[in-house]
């Protein structure tokens, strides 16, 4: 294989042929764009939950159905957690080096940020419409 | 191919390796760059609680008042606070980001100012917050 260890092949030999990642600054940019987005919608997001502590029922499904609320819910929960999916990409590009695991931790990492995002936006949506 | 079979260690693996973590003094700067892959790391996990909280809210008051009962409970407000803490501290490390961005801030002393103000900025936004919170509700 071209990663034998005792290949005569240097490494930029190996790659060289096989064609870019296609990806360049994507990530980079993306992880960017959602940090700038992401300053004011925490604020507005720890601002909602404070306005709710100690609230009853009622009072909270009002508030996090009301349509600005719930526009800005879902506009926090989008960024922040597309910038966490990137930003656990990451993490894993860092400490997880086995081919089957990495892809694998990879998956799991979409998987559970697809999860969570579509579970939250529903939730709010939820909240709005009933 | 006979050579390749004589040589006894490929060039590639008698190659140096650049240092890594255990060979330096732990430094301030160096601390937040791990506690910001930390605290971002903790707020992925985090949502779960969001996503619970959120779909109780959603479903009726039964489903509500149990998650509040044991987000509110004395272990529950440790774990909002520590949320509430990470939060605050990765997004101060996301501003001193910004600033690096543009190029300012890399250098000594800059850097330890910036590093002082993202620790001491969150915990003071947290517990600012959390006071606002006992006190309005």
């Amino acid at each position: 294989m071209s990663n034998n260890p005792n290949s005569m092949r240097t490494t930029t030999r190996q790659v060289r042929h096989l064609g870019s990642a296609k990806s360049g600054t994507h990530h980079a940019w993306h992880m960017r764009l959602t940090s700038y987005a992401l300053v004011p919608l925490t604020i507005a997001f720890v601002w909602i939950v404070l306005s709710l502590v100690g609230k009853d029922y009622n009072t909270v499904h009002d508030a996090l159905g009301s349509p600005v609320i719930a526009i800005v819910m879902i506009l926090f929960l989008l960024s922040s957690i597309y910038h966490m999916m990137l930003g656990m990409q990451t993490i894993i590009e860092d400490y997880v080096h086995g081919e089957a695991s990495k892809t694998l931790a990879l998956m799991a990492n979409t998987f559970f940020s697809a999860c969570i995002g579509l579970a939250t936006v529903y939730a709010v949506l939820r909240l709005s419409f009933t | 191919m006979a050579e390749a079979k004589t040589r006894p260690v490929s060039p590639e693996a008698s190659r140096p390796l650049s240092p890594h973590l255990q060979i330096y003094r732990p430094m301030l700067t160096m601390m937040m760059s791990i506690m910001h892959r930390i605290t971002g790391a903790g707020l992925y996990f985090g949502t779960i609680l969001l996503a619970w909280w959120l779909i109780a809210a959603s479903t009726d008051a039964r489903a509500f008042d149990t998650a509040n009962g044991v987000l509110m409970s004395f272990p529950g407000r440790i774990v909002l606070f520590g949320f509430t803490w990470a939060l605050f501290h990765h997004l101060f490390g996301g501003i001193r980001h910004f600033i690096w961005d543009t190029g300012r801030g890399m250098e000594h002393p800059e850097r330890e100012y910036l590093a002082q103000a993202t620790l001491i900025g969150g915990f003071v936004l947290s517990v600012a917050v959390w006071v606002i919170a006992y006190m309005v509700r």
